[in-house]
């Protein structure tokens, strides 16, 4: 049995956990001297043997990401942290620096020292204010006891940190998308090559990382790589929070090593709701396919999740009980995914704009059987041929929901309309309602 | 005459596309790689002339292997990849995997494409028309499935001109990245997202753009008409001819539409030498002036006082005989006549009349520039426009390439963009063509462009034997300015041009329409040269005494000391001194006038021959880099005749009078011949006499600060030729004054940037104007205005350029005309 192993949650019982002072009197910014203690390169070394992956949702190796980086470029090099936490079901990076932004801002200024940028931005989504006004606080607060500005900690290393507020835009958290509207632009992707490292924020070589990434970087730094690379699986290292929601009975973020399986985190969470069982959940937030109970034992690492057809993306868990209409559900999604369309390419744009009809219509109880094959290849004309991810992210929940649940379609179409009664799913709902 | 700059060795890259193997040059992109091996990949926002965007995904293609051995998992667009050595590219024409992906992005694209073809523009000669047709499935399953397309209230005026139908567009962002990269006016931009995604301006910057229809012209649908032709006909009712633009001296190929009879729009020609594929609005749009109301018909001969209409051989007799019996008679050409119209004045000149009294130049000119062009400018070449990208460093001297000479400016912002190029400007102030090429300025007062050019030879300006010098010919109005730039030429090394404004400028100098200058560059103080050219007309003699330049036909007019005029297309108002062109006209005793529509000269002329205009005669306009631009005549329209076959006319009735000789020829191509025949001066080009200076000018009245009077055309205004189309004129820059902060407080006071423009009165010796006072980075003590942009223009109306004018504050009246000043300039 997999247990909690709470790091950058293991200080939000403290009280006040987001100031300073609660921050240092339990240890924080105790990595920053041990990391300027060592050669940036050494820090990079660090992480790279930690064997952090990106917690955005890639996984991409955080270290590796830091080498790419061209010391011999002249241009400044920049460090950006995406906090344009948007994903629907995703909710780590807002809860985390809700509670303990300095955990954010010590993980930045080692990581910012790692890459050598002297520059550093947090673009956090422009609608959580009451997040922006504590990060806000907090920068201010590390400036003020030299954790940032000249010279910190006598080390020689200068580091400034701007907090950017977004202006709500879903495509803002894909990388170069963010560096856009980091620089003042609309927020669209931007074409590849040249990649971030060689030519980011205003041309010059950034990193861009999730917020969990950069938080963790300072526990490896205290713990070493070995204690970080001892958590989690074989190919999937360490820690990470895993954001229950849905039907559960205690929802919430659940810090545990990867490779914990969604039976262990239900658990944890006390069950289902009482009288109910799971139908459908997401591993990765909603451009992550659909799973189902068949799945609960899938380890929730990188490699075991892509396995199931799925990928383990932001651990967003979103849990689905038996009232929960799939088409419904998978319609809403679609509907997400239309309205944050940024226009850029044709398929995403005029493809979503589709999909959605098409869903709305089969939620109805109108169409026919070939309406799901027309999903289907609506879906195969989007995915991999559209400028970013997003576009294949919002096929994954239809293709998925198709795949597990076409009976269910087509009890909409014989139904003539959705046979679920919707009250029933909603948190209201009277103990033990059923469809 | 033109070199071709060294070839070197281009690396390439070998691949195969669709089982075929082709070579490319390193860095070339597959669409375009395909093209060779006579694939066409279906495409929208791809653009050879734009930046690569991978926006409209329509080009996917199948990679199996990248080169490297292995493939990309998913399709990849082809607009954006460029070719590697060993690539494999599987298109539509051989990869179900391609040919499926397109086929899926043109059902997306239709689904909110309102598919109104049969009432578009567009329809006939449309991109997604056309590659719906071959990349696309017959029946629309959005259609079939009841979906609901997005509708947009249409059309939206972007600006005067370019009208948007948001419907059709099918956001590729060509109209926006050629704004932005190319014609450097980003005032048009995608908002808003999704579907919803629209072309918008921003509600207080209008789409302001010389150039806006070339982003109606590479819409790939019918999102974006223009107002002058929206509506107007179908592709496939238009006869299209290839042709030159008019309108200036760059030369730009076009492309004239036309339907019975009547041109119906014209479109940028692909000519990657001169023009690439961007015109002017100007060259586009400015063609309805051929058919105005005022347009001359027939020949008209003035009895007792009033013009009635004549035969043809009448108007020729009775011209001939009041020239022959007005006494000494003078000839004066526009800039817009072709070179075979130009050669026939000249000849006409000195063949019929006897005189080398004959100039084109109708504008401020001097001896120093007939000088200038006799020895600097007649059979020079070698600058092209792929030099002036090549060039590390552009010098500008008089000259407003976005203003005077579009094309060139297009070229030097191109060269800019790329860092390649510094242009360096010679001017009053920073223009916004200036800015938009990234240029320096180098401050200018009126009057002491000479001591500043001089100042170039430094180092810091970075002026080199690699770098070109564009001489405009506003420098003709500073004395010594011209022999500034000839002494920096030798001294630097540097290459040297002249850039007239006009079209035909170029080829009249060429052609000899010059007091000292003969057809081929030959100096008339030269005794062989006459010999030579006399010996070819098979004339005795030719007049060996320089002639009288504009300016002293004007004078000797005025003091009787010539008697009979002929004139072509000059408008009074263009000239160094409208009223003393006028007073001269009244003043000649026979004035024959060759002109297109009914002018100031018209009126008072005692012989009125129409003339055919461009559309209606071959022609040749040489241009500012010696290209001579050919272009064959549209219609055929037996009764408009070019100028050459009405001084032939002329000349005949002359020669049985006894004066002179016939010209030899009566059509284009025999003047062609003529002059093919003659060929070019092999003599030695005569020196650079700057000769005497002007006398000052008169001293400003007592207790006003003088200004000294800045002055140019804007590429857009009240033009003769941009007559008949309302919706070019509403695109053109609002006329104001503008002047430094220190020169604005010393007239307003305090500058107060809330208050919006205030007005100003500029006075001058010949009138004055009230405008908007705008503040920009001029020299204290010189204000600009437009030239041709308020009234009858500046020569007119107000002061000759560079001299003295003062300014005092308006009245705070207009209320309604200030507030529309302040919106547009804001």
């Amino acid at each position: 049995m997999t247990t909690l192993t709470p790091v950058l949650t293991d200080n939000w019982d403290a009280e006040r956990a987001w100031t300073l002072a609660a921050y240092e009197e339990r240890g924080g910014y105790a990595a920053l001297d041990k990391a300027f203690a060592m050669a940036p390169d050494a820090v990079i070394d660090v992480v790279k043997e930690s064997g952090l992956r990106g917690r955005g949702g890639a996984g991409f190796p955080t270290g590796m990401k830091w080498g790419f980086i061209p010391q011999d470029n002249p241009r400044p090099k920049y460090l950006v942290v995406n906090a344009d936490e948007s994903e629907p079901g995703t909710c780590k990076d807002i809860p985390l620096m809700m509670a303990s932004p300095h955990t954010l801002v010590e993980g930045v200024i080692v990581s910012a020292y790692a890459i050598r940028a002297n520059t550093a931005f947090i673009y956090v989504r422009g609608e959580v204010l009451h997040v922006i006004r504590r990060l806000q606080r907090a920068v201010q607060e590390a400036y003020l006891a030299g954790h940032l500005g000249r010279n910190i900690h006598g080390s020689g290393y200068d580091l400034d940190l701007i907090v950017h507020a977004g202006a709500g835009a879903y495509i803002c958290g894909e990388e170069t998308a963010l560096l856009e509207g980091l620089e003042g632009r609309r927020g669209q992707p931007r074409l590849r090559p040249p990649f971030p490292a060689v030519a980011g924020l205003y041309a010059s070589p950034t990193v861009i990382n999730n917020v969990e990434s950069i938080a963790s970087v300072p526990s490896i730094i205290t713990n070493g790589a070995g204690w970080f690379a001892g958590m989690g699986t074989e190919k999937s290292n360490g820690f990470g929070i895993f954001s229950l929601s849905g039907h559960v009975r205690n929802p919430g973020q659940y810090e545990a090593p990867l490779g914990i399986t969604l039976r262990e985190l239900i658990d944890l969470a006390g069950g289902m709701r009482e009288g109910h069982e799971l139908k459908f959940w997401t591993p990765g937030g909603s451009s992550t396919p659909l799973l189902t109970p068949e799945h609960l034992d899938v380890p929730l690492d990188f490699e075991s999740v892509g396995a199931a057809g799925s990928m383990l993306g932001t651990r967003a868990l979103q849990l689905f009980d038996e009232t929960t209409c799939v088409v419904r559900a998978v319609l809403r999604w679609t509907e997400f995914y239309k309205h944050e369309s940024c226009g850029k390419c044709t398929p995403c744009r005029e493809g979503t704009w589709w999909l959605t009809q098409t869903l709305a219509r089969l939620e109805k109880g109108q169409g026919s059987e070939a309406d799901l094959d027309l999903l289907l290849d609506q879906c195969d004309n989007i995915l991999g041929r559209s400028f970013c991810a997003l576009g294949d992210g919002a096929t994954s929940p239809i293709s998925s929901s198709i795949q597990h649940f076409r009976d269910e379609y087509l009890a909409h179409l014989t139904n003539g309309g959705c046979p679920f009664d919707p009250a029933a799913s909603t948190a209201f709902a009277p103990v033990g309602a059923s469809a | 005459m033109t070199t071709t700059p060294d070839r070197t060795e281009v690396e390439t890259v070998t691949l195969t596309i669709d089982g075929v193997q082709v070579s490319v040059p390193k860095d070339t992109l597959v669409i375009r790689a395909a093209e060779q091996v006579g694939v066409q990949i279906p495409r929208f926002c791809d653009h050879p002339l734009l930046d690569p965007v991978g926006a409209c995904r329509q080009c996917l293609v199948d990679i199996p292997d990248a080169g490297n051995g292995r493939g990309f998992p998913k399709p990849q667009a082809s607009c954006t990849l460029p070719v590697a050595d060993g690539m494999v590219v599987n298109t539509q024409a051989t990869s179900e995997v391609a040919d499926k992906a397109q086929q899926g992005v043109m059902e997306f694209l239709l689904i909110n494409h309102p598919l109104d073809c049969p009432v578009c523009d567009k329809g006939g000669e449309c991109p997604l028309q056309n590659q719906a047709m071959s990349n696309g499935r017959g029946e629309s399953r959005f259609a079939e499935s009841g979906g609901v397309k997005r509708t947009f209230p249409k059309p939206i005026a972007i600006s005067a001109q370019v009208l948007l139908d948001r419907e059709r567009c099918v956001l590729c962002a060509r109209c926006t990245r050629f704004s932005e990269q190319v014609a450097g006016d980003p005032f048009i931009a995608l908002a808003e997202r999704g579907a919803l995604q629209q072309v918008a301006i921003y509600e207080r910057e209008p789409y302001q753009s010389y150039f806006s229809g070339n982003a109606i012209q590479i819409c790939p649908v019918g999102a974006l008409t223009s107002a002058d032709y929206r509506f107007r006909s179908r592709p496939f009712d238009l006869v299209s001819n290839q042709s030159i633009a008019e309108h200036d001296a760059c030369g730009a190929a076009i492309r004239v539409d036309h339907r019975r009879g009547k041109v119906m729009r014209r479109l940028a020609g692909n000519d990657p030498e001169v023009n690439e594929e961007w015109i002017s609005d100007k060259d586009r749009f400015a063609f309805h002036y051929a058919r105005q109301d005022d347009r001359l018909r027939y020949p008209m001969v003035r009895e007792d006082g009033e013009l009635r209409p004549a035969s043809w051989p009448e108007a020729f007799a009775v011209a001939a005989r009041g020239l022959r019996d007005a006494g000494a008679a003078a000839v004066l050409t526009g800039g817009r006549v072709t070179a075979e119209d130009a050669y026939a004045y000249a000849k006409f000149a000195r063949v019929s009349l006897g005189t080398n009294d004959v100039d084109f130049r109708a504008r401020p000119h001097s001896a120093e520039e007939a000088a200038f062009l006799a020895s600097h400018v007649a059979l020079s070449g070698g600058v092209t426009y792929a030099d002036l990208e090549a060039a590390p460093v552009v010098v500008l001297l008089g000259l407003e390439p976005e203003d005077e000479a579009a094309t060139i400016f297009l070229r030097l912002r191109k060269a800019a963009r790329r860092g390649r190029t510094q242009v360096v400007s010679v001017a009053p102030m920073t223009s916004r063509g200036l800015a938009k090429m990234q240029g320096r300025l180098v401050p200018a007062v009126p009057g002491t462009e000479a001591e500043v050019i001089a100042t170039l030879k430094g180092a810091e300006h970075g002026v080199t034997r690699d770098a070109v010098i564009l001489v405009g010919e506003r420098l003709a109005q500073t004395h010594g300015a011209l022999s500034a730039a000839v002494e920096l030429a030798a001294t630097t090394g540097a290459r040297l041009a002249w850039v007239p404004r006009r079209a035909g400028d170029r080829g009249a100098v060429e052609a000899g329409a010059l007091p000292n200058l003969l057809p081929g560059g030959r100096p008339v103080g030269e005794a062989s040269a006459r010999v030579d050219v006399a010996a070819a007309w098979g004339a005795e003699s030719l007049p060996a005494k320089v002639g009288r330049d504009g300016n002293a036909i004007v004078a000797s007019l005025l003091k009787g000391e010539l008697g009979g005029l002929v004139v072509g297309g000059v408008d009074p108002d263009d000239t160094s001194d409208p009223a003393a062109f006028r007073a001269a006209l009244d003043a000649a005793g026979f004035v024959v006038s060759l002109e297109l529509r009914e002018t100031d000269v018209t009126r008072v002329a005692d012989v009125v021959l129409p003339v055919a205009p461009v559309t209606d005669k071959a022609g040749t306009f040489v241009t500012w880099d010696a290209r001579a631009r050919s272009f064959d005549a549209v219609f055929t329209n037996p009764s408009s005749l070019p100028d050459l076959r009405l001084l032939a006319g002329i000349s005949e009735e002359l020669a049985r009078l006894g004066q002179g000789r016939p010209l030899g020829f009566r059509t284009v191509a025999e003047v062609r011949a003529e002059m093919r025949s003659l060929g070019p001066w092999d003599g030695a080009r005569p020196a650079l006499d700057a000769g005497k200076p002007p006398r000052p000018a008169k001293a400003p009245r007592k207790g006003e600060t003088p200004f000294a009077l800045a002055t140019w055309k804007q590429l857009v205004d009240l033009g003769s030729l941009q007559d008949g189309e309302v919706h070019l004129r509403a695109t053109a820059r609002t006329p104001v004054a503008a002047l430094s902060a220190a020169s604005y407080e010393s007239v307003f006071g305090m500058l107060d940037a809330e208050a919006g423009a205030p007005l100003v009165t500029v006075t001058g010796d010949r009138g004055s104007v009230t405008l908007p006072a705008v503040v920009a980075d001029l020299p204290d003590g010189v204000v600009w205005v437009p030239a041709r942009s308020f009234g009858r223009g500046v020569l007119a109306e107000l002061a000759s350029p560079g001299s003295a004018v003062t300014l005092r504050q308006a009245p705070a009246a207009l209320d309604n005309a200030h507030q529309a000043v302040k919106g547009a300039t804001a």
